[in-house]
């Protein structure tokens, strides 16, 4: 069916628009973006008056904990929870049980997404088997069953020489090592930010050293290999000043963060809240003043989910047995778009980071509305007020900080190769 | 006035007033506890559940002794952490003993904020016995009823807190409670085993000896937890007690009619010498004998009889 979204205010910085239009879907791809596009009668109209019509968003850092975990998430309320937010493409993390590791999980993944799931997924494979550290995995294997790039997300690669040979093997077929950045040495048994906080509650702290220890390693590496090394989730300034200056000097190197590290500080943890529990842990109001900045001015490419699904039994714990992470899937834009209320991002960047960005940080032909393409498209309503409520959201996991939050602005529509997965 | 909340979590979240009323309360609870009939009927018909997660005589002994001095039922409900690892969580254990009509919890538990996750979700009143590194109310408590009693009172006193701060909640109780009523705290020990930011408490850091103790009212030592060493956070409990084991020497840098202090259980001849505490400066087993008119007084304020 033909979808014709009239009147919105498109935005696709890839192709430089930022006006409102009328936009055109026929046979699942784009067809024509211009005044008063006339249609056939069968064609489905969405009006999007006083709505943004911007590039389907790309979330490149998932848990579907599918295979698995499935009483934490599943593919199925992965994707749901996706496209609620806005997301018509997700990646997800390699830590299932069995890890995806292999040919073999990666085509289940995908077998799984297609006839259950709502979205586009992309797996990520593990740099090494079983994300043990120790030997890589047969990524040119990986790449051909579909994986996009290669992590062990939830782990860091601890020895050193086992991450060049990571960048090494990877360049070779173009994949990104998404690296989580952790000494585990350092932050050890630890549970939250080190700092004021932590002390005050008596928790084991996790130093930023740990994270701009590893950062710095890898960028090492990276310039040495002429690997593609992608940080996860920065949370320090340490680590916006490393990649900044890695950056400046030529090196390939691109960044993530997640909305948590923009809004939230370890202050959240007070009260034991273990639904403020995540690694990296939240940091101190330095550091979010750091990630806004990095993200404003390019050195952070991306934002990303990191929405990591637990059941809330597991929550439901003292804090030191608590799994690490949280969900994220379908507060970002929101919570994104409460950093363009205060200025700190434009509309477009929000565009860029959460699209065209990690569309081109992955090697992927999408985040964007070029006539031609897969039809993935994300209508928002930027003056829809609600309020967080975990109960109410679709994914499985309901371990949000944001709890109550009062947020402006929601998708209204999500559009998946010119099929409408999630309306409003 | 009474207590704002139904349980007894951190002295944190207690005001100064607060503080001041369970004293005040301790002190006609001391009387009683001195008495040939030690035993008033105050909480006659409550029930309270001693749920400890850690192996602890002195806190579980004291806390049961003080229930029965109200004359509440008193059940010691001991757990080891490994009936947690076989499957129930600390929640539903705790739900199960509410379903016994419990009024009063009493927790310790290695996992600091275990006390505030049940107060969040029980009606009983939670009682904080010590959760992990976070806090031991009822210590500092006892040892604020201490010093007021020895010396008067507790504000404008100098008072050092030695040793391994970092992983101690009888430092972070007393170090809330100390500075609320207005004394001076110092803490001292080797950087490693003082947490980050502490200074934001309100106290002062030291690394040496002889400049923590100058002028000292009140000192007190914290046990060394000799699972420590090895993990580098000094090199040895020989060079850790040469440069901070309490001895009559370095006593001698505070004043002269200091108040030694030490919550048990001692460690003799690591964190303090044999002769400084069973010298005439200790209040160690004072302490102790504290310990269970400030509990009284705990319990008797939470339960409201009042």
């Amino acid at each position: 069916m033909n979808i014709l979204i009239k009147n919105g205010h498109i935005i696709d910085p890839s192709n430089n628009l930022d006006r409102t239009a009328d936009l055109l879907i026929e046979d699942g791809r784009i067809a024509q973006i211009g005044q008063n596009l006339s249609v056939t009668p069968d064609t489905e109209i969405i009006d999007a008056t006083g709505q943004l019509v911007v590039p389907g968003l790309i979330d490149m850092h998932t848990h579907l904990r599918e295979p698995g975990y499935e009483y934490k998430e599943t593919i199925r309320t992965g994707t749901l929870a996706a496209a609620a937010g806005g997301f018509t493409t997700i990646c997800c993390m390699p830590n299932t049980k069995p890890v995806n590791d292999s040919q073999a999980v990666t085509e289940f993944i995908l077998h799984k997404a297609a006839s259950e799931g709502i979205v586009n997924v992309h797996p990520i494979g593990a740099i090494t088997k079983g994300c043990n550290g120790i030997e890589i995995t047969e990524m040119g294997d990986l790449k051909k069953a579909g994986c996009i790039a290669v992590s062990d997300d939830g782990k860091p690669v601890m020895n050193s020489l086992v991450m060049r040979r990571a960048l090494e093997y990877a360049k070779m077929f173009n994949l990104p090592v998404i690296s989580h950045c952790e000494d585990t040495s350092l932050s050890e048994d630890g549970v939250m930010n080190e700092g004021r906080v932590s002390t005050e509650l008596g928790l084991r702290g996790i130093p930023n050293a740990s994270e701009d220890i590893m950062v710095a390693r890898d960028i090492a590496l990276a310039e040495l290999t002429g690997g593609h090394i992608h940080i996860a989730h920065v949370s320090t300034k340490g680590a916006v000043e490393l990649i900044r200056r890695a950056k400046e000097k030529g090196i390939h190197v691109t960044a993530e963060t997640c909305p948590h590290y923009l809004l939230l500080t370890d202050e959240a943890v007070t009260g034991y809240n273990t639904n403020a529990k995540m690694k990296p842990p939240l940091r101190q109001g330095g550091d979010v003043e750091a990630v806004r900045k990095g993200l404003q001015d390019g050195t952070i490419d991306v934002i990303a989910t990191d929405h990591a699904p637990h059941a809330q039994e597991e929550k439901e714990r003292e804090f030191d047995y608590a799994p690490f992470g949280i969900v994220g899937l379908e507060t970002a834009l929101s919570l994104i778009l409460r950093l363009v209320e205060e200025g700190i991002l434009t509309l477009k960047d929000v565009v860029l980071k959460m699209s065209a960005n990690p569309a081109r940080v992955l090697g992927i032909e999408r985040g964007n509305l070029s006539i031609g393409v897969h039809a993935d498209i994300t209508i928002i309503n930027p003056h829809t007020t609600w309020v967080v409520e975990a109960a109410n959201l679709k994914s499985k996991g309901k371990n949000t900080p944001f709890e109550g939050w009062k947020m402006r602005g929601r998708v209204s529509a999500a559009i998946v190769g010119g099929r409408i997965v999630f309306r409003v | 006035m009474g207590l704002k909340s139904k349980d007894l979590l951190d002295i944190q979240g207690l005001e100064k007033d607060e503080i001041n009323l369970i004293l005040d309360t301790a002190e006609s609870f001391k009387e009683v506890t001195s008495r040939d009939i030690k035993k008033v009927p105050t909480l006659r018909g409550k029930t309270v559940f001693n749920l400890f997660f850690e192996p602890s005589t002195r806190t579980r002994t004291s806390f049961e002794l003080a229930a029965k001095r109200l004359s509440a039922d008193v059940i010691n409900f001991s757990v080891s952490t490994s009936s947690v690892v076989k499957g129930e969580t600390l929640l539903d254990t705790a739900r199960n003993i509410e379903a016994m009509r419990s009024d009063f919890i009493v927790i310790r538990h290695s996992a600091s904020g275990a006390p505030h996750m049940l107060a969040r979700q029980l009606k009983s009143s939670v009682i904080n016995a010590g959760d992990g590194s976070h806090e031991h109310p009822t210590q500092a408590l006892l040892d604020m009823f201490t010093i007021r009693e020895k010396k008067g009172m507790i504000e404008g006193l100098k008072i050092a807190i030695i040793g391994d701060i970092i992983h101690s909640r009888v430092a972070r109780s007393n170090i809330h409670g100390l500075t609320k009523l207005g004394a001076e705290v110092r803490i001292v020990g080797p950087p490693a085993l003082i947490p980050m930011d502490i200074e934001a408490l309100g106290v002062s850091v030291f690394y040496n000896m002889e400049d923590a103790l100058s002028g000292a009212d009140v000192i007190m030592v914290l046990r060394l937890q000799l699972e420590r060493q090895g993990k580098n956070f000094f090199p040895s409990l020989r060079e850790y007690a040469g440069l901070y084991s309490l001895t009559s020497d370095k006593a001698g840098y505070a004043k002269e009619d200091v108040m030694i202090m030490h919550p048990g259980p001692m460690n003799r001849g690591v964190e303090i010498s044999p002769e400084v505490a069973d010298g005439l400066s200790s209040v160690i087993l004072e302490q102790v004998t504290n310990g269970i008119a400030v509990r009284m007084a705990a319990l008797y304020l939470l339960s409201g009889v009042g």
